[in-house]
């Protein structure tokens, strides 16, 4: 064992990250390249940025074994109070950002409350906050949708990050885009350097050298790609950030702290976890009041990128969030699972989606396409898994 | 041969490249209780899995000849149909049904197909409790009001119920106490009366040779010996030299050089109540303490209140209403969870360490570090993975667990192994008092000594270990002291000197006799 230098990666681990690159292959022959255009490639940004901030959150709540039904009908509550406050009275942008965030995280709190303090199922309570978040947005808008709003929010939504663009062949060319896609570049490098050099320091196996290389160049042109067609668009959207921010964040927490590994603990085994002194009590409360302020988050970029509020805004976005968790690696029973997986899950189902409108799929077959991509995709990971052992 | 009931000859089953059956053989006698013994992971379940057609015909190779015709199981069915029973570890009941349906659960009495004949269900479970000795049961209670030693002849009417002719029984007496593992082996000679064959795989060795006529002793994936009552040495030492392929001239190592210091946990007349009964009082006015290295124990009979009173000091896991008073190296503290006790250097590694002290689908290097992680690896709340590496490599090899790496799920690894890892995990904490529930149940011959090894590092580090046992032997051959727990209550303490078997038995008698 300890005189074996080298570990071959684990493909396994990559199995979505390659299915998305496939998918993404599948549709750009059907549609004759239609879905690798510069605006396409934008739109699948805006397009699902709120999913993938849901999916953040969302990942924790099935780290803990449960899910979050009500997070759609938050995402509609607090865009609706947002977009009141400035259309119908007038307050600033920030004040009404504040006052949403401020709604997402109450009704994290009040769920996490009743979860942890009385001890009522996650199912239950998230069943109820579901039809009183969506209760309430009806009542709040008084059924109709409050718009348009003003540029300065809706650039949260469908804005973008400041450009300098120069002419590039017919159109033109963004070079910030370029300048983030190198630092990207400079950052991936330098990262795996330092885990090969303190993985040799601990005395710890590293993948043979051509491996790592093969990798690093698959990212490196999944980088390049994205950011040249952003480039060749109009540069970064604020969505894009928001998101990048949050994922990031959340990557950090769940793989390196004290914290994220609570989560773990916890959905692996209550019982082990409180005796292990992990007050499980504050984990799901914090991990729930945090899934109500990232649906905030999604209320305010979805409303953003509509321009309006609507009182149907978020309509089962609770089940693509909790899919592309699944998508994503994620177990059902808790315990197991990855930002980046969710991440991946959202993009895999949010290509799909694109890809299918391309073709011209009706929204009723792609449903079913995407139902049977969860349970393939869910069903794949579960019996290669019990192969293995 | 008509009196062989069960032959398996040269049986080889291998998982992916590991061989766990290396051409084992196996002859049962009609109508006698065969014993089948060996350290975890010899092979003794996945014999009896593949005898039950767990694992199906043709995934293993060599012949099984059942009552004279080569059999070819597929699944679990087919070896029900020909009378083979078997009986897991974990019992196989479902809790809020009555007493009556999981006799016959998977084998429901009918009158039309597919429709339940209740009478006939209730008067047919009537008779099979009566052959195990539960008569007097009611027949419409959910299985969940029984205890255990009730709930695992239940499983033994079940296996009735389906007309069996060989009985195989994995570990049935782990959870029992000794009064009701005496119940069962009384139920089991009675069943051979009866004319029915028995399996038994166990590692109560005291058990299996009071009960068993002939032994057969696997190790490491190979068949050793077949020891014969009558024909054979009997003892447990020979089963012991047997199993590990040595003679272990003491099953307890022996702790020189361990002064014993200062008092480190003392605590004061603790009284607990039941946490869903207010008015039952479950531990009356215990006292105790522990010296720096000493090792002491917590004896007792199933339900005298030592779990009860290990969790109600660790973080009051248990009970309510508790009062009485804890002193640290002197000091009163205050324990209020479970973080209390590890910020005050107190440990506690439960009884049952698949649900309450390990992470089964975690890696040993998470499970290992779980409990320490905030302490000693992480800094502003950020984990420090190499460290955590490094520490976890450190003490798989300090206490031996027998793993590929630390990246491998517990879930994986012997119940050994996985007791190992729970210790690990609490050694991590630093702790100056570690409370051990239990800490060999299920598990082998030398992983056990090795515990015991464990045990002795720790008190030599100058540790108070407390260590609670339902095996008396296990406790008179670790500990400098001994209290006697009986009914909630301290009925004695018992030097060095005085712990003997009969002493310990003196002791709660005497208290009993008080009591009334």
């Amino acid at each position: 064992m300890e005189n074996k230098k080298t570990v071959n990666i684990n493909i396994k681990q990559y199995s979505m990250v390659i299915a998305l690159i496939a998918i993404f292959a599948l549709f750009y022959f059907m549609t004759g390249g239609k879905n690798a255009t510069s605006t396409n490639i934008n739109n699948l940004v805006m397009q699902n940025g709120y999913v993938v901030i849901l999916a953040t959150g969302m990942l924790l709540c099935v780290l803990t074994g449960n899910v979050d039904l009500g997070v759609g009908s938050i995402v509609a509550l607090s865009g609706a109070v947002a977009a009141l406050m400035v259309v119908d009275n007038g307050m600033s942008v920030p004040v009404a950002f504040l006052a949403a965030l401020g709604v997402g995280l109450i009704s994290g709190v009040f769920t996490g409350f009743f979860i942890s303090v009385l001890g009522i199922p996650p199912f239950v309570v998230t069943l109820a906050t579901m039809l009183m978040g969506r209760g309430l947005t009806y009542t709040f808008l008084q059924a109709r949708t409050v718009g348009p709003l003003p540029t300065n929010y809706t650039r949260f939504g469908s804005g973008f990050f400041f450009t300098k663009q120069i002419p590039f062949g017919d159109g033109k060319l963004d070079l910030v885009c370029i300048a983030v896609a190198a630092i990207a570049t400079i950052l991936i490098i330098l990262s795996e350097m330092r885990s090969i050099s303190t993985k040799k320091k601990y005395g710890f196996a590293t993948n043979p050298m051509w491996q790592v290389a093969v990798k690093l160049v698959i990212i490196l042109a999944i980088v390049w790609f994205f950011f040249y067609k952003l480039a060749t668009y109009n540069g970064i959207p604020i969505v894009l950030i928001i998101m990048g921010v949050i994922v990031g964040i959340y990557h950090f927490i769940t793989s390196k702290t004290v914290a994220g590994r609570q989560v773990y603990a916890l959905g692996g085994n209550a019982k082990a976890a409180r005796l292990s002194g992990i007050n499980t009590k504050f984990v799901f409360f914090w991990v729930y009041a945090n899934m109500g302020l990232l649906a905030a988050v999604a209320g305010i970029v979805l409303s953003a990128r509509n321009a309006a509020a609507t009182p149907k805004a978020g309509d089962g976005f609770e089940l693509d969030a909790i899919g592309s968790c699944y998508i994503g690696g994620a177990a059902a029973a808790g315990g197991v699972g990855t930002i980046i997986g969710a991440v991946v899950g959202a993009f895999v189902m949010g290509i799909l989606n694109n890809g299918m409108s391309l073709v011209g799929w009706s929204t009723d077959l792609q449903k079913v396409v995407k139902g049977a991509v969860l349970l393939g995709a869910v069903t794949f990971d579960i019996v290669s898994n019990s192969k293995k052992s | 041969m008509s009196d062989l009931i069960l032959e398996m000859k040269h049986i080889t089953k291998e998982f992916t490249g590991v061989k766990a059956l290396d051409d084992v053989n196996l002859k049962v006698k009609r109508g006698e209780i065969h014993a089948l013994c060996g350290e975890n992971g010899a092979g003794k379940s996945t014999l009896m899995n593949v005898l039950s057609g767990t694992y199906p015909f043709g995934t293993y190779s060599g012949d099984i000849v059942y009552n004279g015709d080569v059999a070819k199981f597929h699944k679990i069915k087919d070896s029900e149909a020909k009378g083979i029973v078997i009986i897991h570890q974990e019992l196989a009941l479902s809790p809020y049904l009555s007493i009556a349906e999981n006799v016959f659960m998977g084998n429901e009495r009918m009158n039309i197909k597919g429709v339940i004949d209740w009478t006939k269900t209730r008067s047919e479970a009537k008779e099979m409790l009566a052959k195990v000795g539960l008569e007097n049961e009611d027949l419409n209670a959910p299985i969940n009001s029984l205890g255990v030693g009730k709930q695992q002849l239940i499983e033994i009417a079940k296996a009735l119920a389906k007309k069996v002719d060989l009985l195989i029984l994995d570990e049935p007496t782990a959870a029992l106490n000794d009064e009701e593992s005496a119940q069962l082996l009384e139920i089991m000679l009675q069943l051979k009366k009866q004319g029915i064959t028995c399996i038994i795989i166990s590692h109560k060795l005291n058990e299996i040779s009071y009960v068993a006529d002939s032994i057969t002793v696997i190790r490491d994936g190979k068949t050793i010996e077949t020891l014969v009552k009558g024909v054979d040495e009997f003892t447990e030492d020979r089963i012991i030299k047997g199993m590990v392929g040595r003679e272990l001239t003491n099953r307890y190592p022996e702790r020189t050089d361990c002064p014993i210091g200062d008092t480190i946990l003392e605590v004061n007349n603790w009284n607990v109540y039941h946490p869903e009964d207010p008015h039952r009082q479950m531990l009356k006015n215990v006292s105790f303490h522990v010296k720096a290295g000493e090792v002491v124990g917590l004896a007792g009979l199933m339900g005298a209140g030592r779990t009860e009173l290990a969790m109600s000091i660790f973080g009051r896991e248990y009970g309510q209403k508790i009062s009485g008073e804890i002193k640290m190296h002197g000091k009163p503290i205050q324990i209020k969870s479970v973080q209390d006790a590890i910020n005050n250097k107190i440990a506690y590694t439960s009884e049952d360490r698949k649900t309450y002290g390990l992470v089964l689908i975690d890696d040993i290097k998470r499970n290992m570090t779980m409990a320490a992680l905030r302490h000693y690896f992480s800094k502003n709340g950020v984990v420090n993975s190499n460290d955590e590496i490094v520490a976890a490599e450190k003490y798989k090899k300090l206490i031996n667990v027998k793993a590929n790496s630390i990246d491998q799920t517990v879930g994986s690894l012997s119940g050994g192994n996985q007791q190992k890892v729970v210790l690990a995990k609490w050694m991590l904490t630093e702790p100056d008092v570690l409370i051990l529930d239990e800490p060999t149940r299920g598990i082998d011959v030398g992983a056990k000594y090795e515990i015991y090894c464990a045990i002795n590092d720790l008190a030599k580090a100058g540790k108070a270990v407390i260590v609670i046992s339902s095996e008396m032997p296990e406790i008179i051959g670790t500990c400098d002291r001994t209290y006697v727990l009986n009914e909630g209550q301290i009925a004695g303490e018992l030097s060095k000197e005085e712990l003997t078997q009969e002493g310990i038995m003196k002791c709660i008698m005497q208290h009993n006799g008080k009591g009334e």
